[in-house]
């Protein structure tokens, strides 16, 4: 089984956020970038245990971003075989997704696994436009992912419970928490990973369908209106009659 | 030139977040000069024209058992084709689980642009620009669509219903979905009548509560409120509650009217999840817990002692008591 696994970059959680260029780019000054905690815990985690189940499987990565991408991806391939960086900084999730179908056409992949969604821009777009442009079935938000020959069985998140279901290979994941066990990658795959193949590639022409026009930070809040303990009726009150919460 | 809403429902029921995207489409198709047409598909159990109120003329219903499970890729197709057979220049759907996934789909199919988590109604002053959020609610990006046909997939609880309108006309849409991409062999729903990511009101606890056994009050509150009941991620890890109720960064984000945080420190990846809610109430004994900084009102007190005082003090005011 050849299963591609796409990787993104994002700011650290804890990173602060703010922009420049007349708030049209993020302000990359001091932020720590980490492998996307959704393409890496859920995705590329799913990947190897698959991998440690069925020695023959491949796992390959992909990445749409500059040069400044490769330390991340470079970390990822601790957990993979193969990455491949498609040299583009790209203008929106059109763009990126472009990339990754024409990438996963030409390698005849069976499984293309992506994160629920990137922890900063929070599209949860790419997989199920990759899915689109392969024609072929989409699973998003996935906990649990099983293959048996070439039947994928996976429970999806539904509004107040989960679903389980049954497609054919090839197919488009996109994975959340519940999808792997929690493990961090030995140093010894961190020192292997250093020598892996890293290609670097061209990107396909792919228009971007949309632009940012600005950025900016929602208002701050007033500031939290205490209420004595011994005074619970007056919250109550609050919430009912000035909050208008119920 | 129209504007189609996807109309996402569950057992034959419309989800309430469309409800939102019906009001918001609606009001689009008015700012831009047109009409609002709606899209269903599958067995409907309840009166399609009755969605008029919420401001569509129109309803196509693709009534076909063969739609009664959601699947993108079949989905995908019937939208794409409504909006081709009713010249949509906009599609809106809710950005709630199906959406997710649909919405994608669509814009890849069809070359449109998306925006999705939008958050407010576009600014067509300078080209068409939607206002949506990001970085778990710590930014919003204005975002503008270059192409011809636009999608919209709007953040549920970001738009309030709005009803008023007359009856829509229904009509049968004749489609042939062939067989699905994915097959859907079991749904497991959780207990608990509010479901956690459609709520308008959420009580959520944290290790404050000391145990699972003390539960009970936190779900007696959210009873009375009648809201959907939540948790810290260490709460769900010890098992003390159901992983479905596990709010966060790497839990659910969710962003009701009300969110009522009890015995939670408030950390960054805990509020990741939560601070879309329009209001947030917090208690909590220790007067430096983080949280306090993003609540709108407080209480620094005892949870046990706090916590049934509210709920007594709400069904009074209810009046069932
Ligand atoms: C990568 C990463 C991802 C994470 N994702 C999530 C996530 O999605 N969701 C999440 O919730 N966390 C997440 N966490 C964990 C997060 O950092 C916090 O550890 C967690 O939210 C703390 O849970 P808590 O507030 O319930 O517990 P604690 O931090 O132990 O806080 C308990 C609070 O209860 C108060 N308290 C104690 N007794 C009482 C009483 N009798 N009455 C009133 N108050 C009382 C205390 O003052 C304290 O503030 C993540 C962490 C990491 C590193
Ligand atoms: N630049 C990128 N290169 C490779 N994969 C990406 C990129 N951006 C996003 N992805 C993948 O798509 C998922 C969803 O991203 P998004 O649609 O941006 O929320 C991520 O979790 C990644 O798996």
């Amino acid at each position: 089984m050849k299963i591609l696994v796409c990787i993104s970059k994002t700011p650290d959680t804890t990173a602060k956020i703010a922009f420049t260029d007349n708030n049209t780019k993020f302000d990359a000054n001091g932020v720590q970038w980490i492998i996307n905690p959704y393409d890496e815990w859920y995705a590329l985690v799913r990947a190897i245990e698959l991998k440690e189940a069925d020695a023959s499987t491949v796992i390959h990565l992909i990445t749409v971003g500059a040069a400044d991408t490769e330390p991340i991806i470079r970390k990822a391939l601790a957990g993979g075989d193969e990455a491949i960086r498609v040299n583009l900084d790209s203008q929106d999730s059109f763009q990126v997704a472009s990339q990754i179908a024409a990438i996963a056409k030409e390698g005849g992949y069976d499984l293309v696994l992506a994160g629920k969604e990137t922890i900063d821009y929070n599209g949860a777009s790419i997989g199920g436009m990759v899915a689109e442009l392969l024609d072929q079935p989409f699973i998003s938000l996935a906990t649990k992912l099983d293959i048996a020959g070439t039947t994928a069985t996976v429970n999806r998140e539904i509004e107040g419970g989960e679903e389980t279901c049954e497609a054919s290979l090839p197919l488009v994941i996109s994975c959340q928490k519940g999808m792997s066990e929690a493990r961090i990658p030995n140093m010894r795959g961190i020192m292997a990973a250093r020598t892996k193949p890293l290609k670097v590639v061209d990107p396909v022409a792919a228009d971007a369908l949309t632009s940012v026009a600005g950025f900016g930070l929602p208002p701050a809040k007033a500031g939290v209106k205490l209420v004595a303990p011994d005074n619970v009726d007056e919250l109550v009150r609050l919430l009912h009659e000035e909050a208008k919460a119920f | 030139m129209s504007v189609l809403i996807y109309i996402d429902t569950a057992d034959g029921h419309v989800k309430k977040s469309s409800l939102e995207a019906i009001s918001y489409g609606a009001a689009v198709a008015a700012q831009l000069g047109t009409t609002a047409e709606g899209f269903v598909a599958g067995p409907v159990s309840e009166d399609l024209a009755a969605l008029g109120q919420y401001g569509v003329t129109a309803i196509h219903h693709a009534d076909d058992a063969a739609l009664a499970h959601f699947d993108a890729k079949m989905f995908a197709k019937l939208v794409a084709d409504a909006a081709g057979s009713t010249g949509a220049t906009v599609v809106v759907l809710s950005n709630n689980v199906n959406g997710k996934a649909l919405s994608p789909r669509l814009s890849a199919r069809l070359k449109a642009g998306l925006i999705a988590r939008a958050v407010a109604r576009p600014d067509t002053s300078n080209g068409f620009v939607v206002r949506r959020n990001g970085c778990s609610g710590k930014a919003y990006a204005d975002i503008k669509v270059n192409s011809d046909i636009k999608i919209i997939a709007l953040n549920p609880n970001a738009y309030a219903v709005k009803t008023g309108g007359a009856a829509a006309a229904v009509t049968k849409m004749a489609v042939s979905p062939g067989a699905p991409s994915v097959k859907v062999t079991n749904t497991s729903k959780a207990s608990g009548d509010v479901v956690l990511t459609e709520a308008e009101i959420v009580v959520s606890a944290g290790r404050g509560m000391k145990g699972p056994e003390n539960w009970g009050i936190v779900e007696d509150l959210a009873k009375a409120l009648h809201a959907a009941t939540a948790c810290s991620r260490p709460v769900a890890d010890a098992h003390w509650r159901p992983h479905n109720e596990h709010v966060g960064q790497t839990g659910f984000a969710i962003a009701p009217n009300l969110y009522i945080a009890i015995g939670i420190s408030g950390a960054i990846q805990h509020l990741a999840g939560v601070n879309r809610s329009k209001v947030i109430v917090v208690i909590n004994k220790d007067p430096e817990a983080p949280f306090f900084k993003a609540a709108d009102y407080g209480i620094v007190g005892d949870a046990f002692e706090v916590v049934p005082q509210m709920t007594a003090a709400i069904k009074k005011l209810k009046g069932t008591a």
